[in-house]
């Protein structure tokens, strides 16, 4: 499953942080997650409720996620628009030579911890 | 009481994987072994391809292969017949290997004795092309039934791999795919793409992708 495996590569990350800031207790990871990263929020966050019960570290810590819009360039007229509206032709010109600038992210933003 | 404080990370979550891969990549280089790294959707014909590949290359190179994709354990069993040394990396129902499992595979495998190694993905287009495995080159299969537009479907994977292979020319006849519009597409998603059209079946192709594999390795071993 998807969100399980993005979940546990979450929580090797932290803990990674952890051990370097010496950290006792993680109470809030946010999340940066780009709309058409493939990652179903709701999923993440259940994969992750229950993948955190199994740490010493972030058994309590919320998962909260802020999403990115994605969008994407038309490389013949120049213009930005939004990804999941019009896909990958340009609702401009019409034309098929377009890319994703932004919305592909899963970043770990912060972490709360003392 | 301690004092909470916030910690600014801003790293993609595939950062520490990436690190890792980059690092296993060092250590394949010093022992001069070349790491594959074979993706596609389930029943492409990665296996019927490794076969071909390996009938091919086992005089010149000594050859291992990981077999990752669950579907079942004949895959390994089938290469194994091909007298290669071959193990099965159980994922644990997940749908990508990362460094760290390939890590470990190359471990159980035992490289000492080996100048290429294969590995056979998990089968599916999106969660392999997310995480580096430490592999030195990339290559994903599309065959002809799966049709032309995947690549707009799956951009991703298109821009990791160095090579696309498009599998099943045999049935080009009874398929609505068009090899020049998968070309377009998937290079404009990377302009860098080699790709080889073959049958896996009848051998058509082959030897063009053998003889890439093979400057590749002799390039990287030496
Ligand atoms: N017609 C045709 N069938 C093929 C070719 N290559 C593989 N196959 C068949 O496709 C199916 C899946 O192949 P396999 O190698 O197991 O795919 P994998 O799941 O990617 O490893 C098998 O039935 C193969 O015999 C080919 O070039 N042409
Ligand atoms: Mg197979
Ligand atoms: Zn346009």
């Amino acid at each position: 499953m998807h969100e399980l495996g993005i979940v546990f590569h979450i929580i090797k990350t932290i803990e990674r942080i952890g051990d370097e800031n010496k950290l006792i207790k993680v109470s809030e990871v946010t999340l940066e997650l780009g709309e058409v990263s493939g990652v179903i929020p709701n999923e993440l966050c259940d994969c992750w409720n229950w993948a955190v019960k199994k740490t010493e570290r972030m058994k309590n810590a919320k998962l909260l996620i802020e999403k990115i819009p994605a969008l994407t360039f038309c490389e013949s007229c120049k213009e930005t628009y939004a990804t999941v509206q019009y896909g990958r032709i340009c609702p401009f010109c019409r034309s098929e030579m377009t890319y994703l600038v932004q919305g592909s992210e899963i970043n770990l933003k912060e972490i709360k911890a003392c | 009481m301690e004092k909470v404080r916030i910690i600014e990370v801003k790293e993609s979550i595939f950062a520490d994987n990436d690190r890792e891969a980059e690092r296993i990549r060092l250590q394949l280089k010093q022992e001069k072994k070349f790491l594959l790294n074979l993706m596609s959707s389930p029943g492409s014909g990665k296996t019927t391809t490794l076969i071909r590949t390996i009938e091919a290359l086992k005089d010149e190179f000594r050859i291992g292969v990981m077999e990752a994709d669950i579907e079942s354990s004949v895959d390994a069993e089938k290469i194994a017949a091909t007298g290669v040394k071959t193990i099965q990396i159980h994922t644990g129902g997940m749908c990508h290997l990362d460094a760290g499992m390939t890590e470990q595979g190359l471990k159980e495998l035992g490289t000492e004795d080996l100048d290429l190694v294969i590995l056979e993905n998990v089968g599916n287009l999106v969660c392999p092309a997310e995480f580096d495995t430490g592999a030195v080159k990339n290559a994903m299969i599309l065959s002809v039934p799966e049709g032309h537009d995947k690549p707009l479907k799956y951009p991703l994977i298109f821009t990791v791999c160095d090579v696309l292979i498009i599998n099943k020319i045999d049935v080009l006849p009874y398929f609505d795919f068009d090899l020049e519009k998968v070309r377009e597409y998937a290079q404009m998603r990377n302009p860098n793409l080699k790709i080889f059209p073959v049958s896996a079946k009848t051998g058509e192709g082959m030897d063009d992708w053998n003889s890439w594999l093979r400057q590749q390795v002799n390039d990287w071993i030496q």
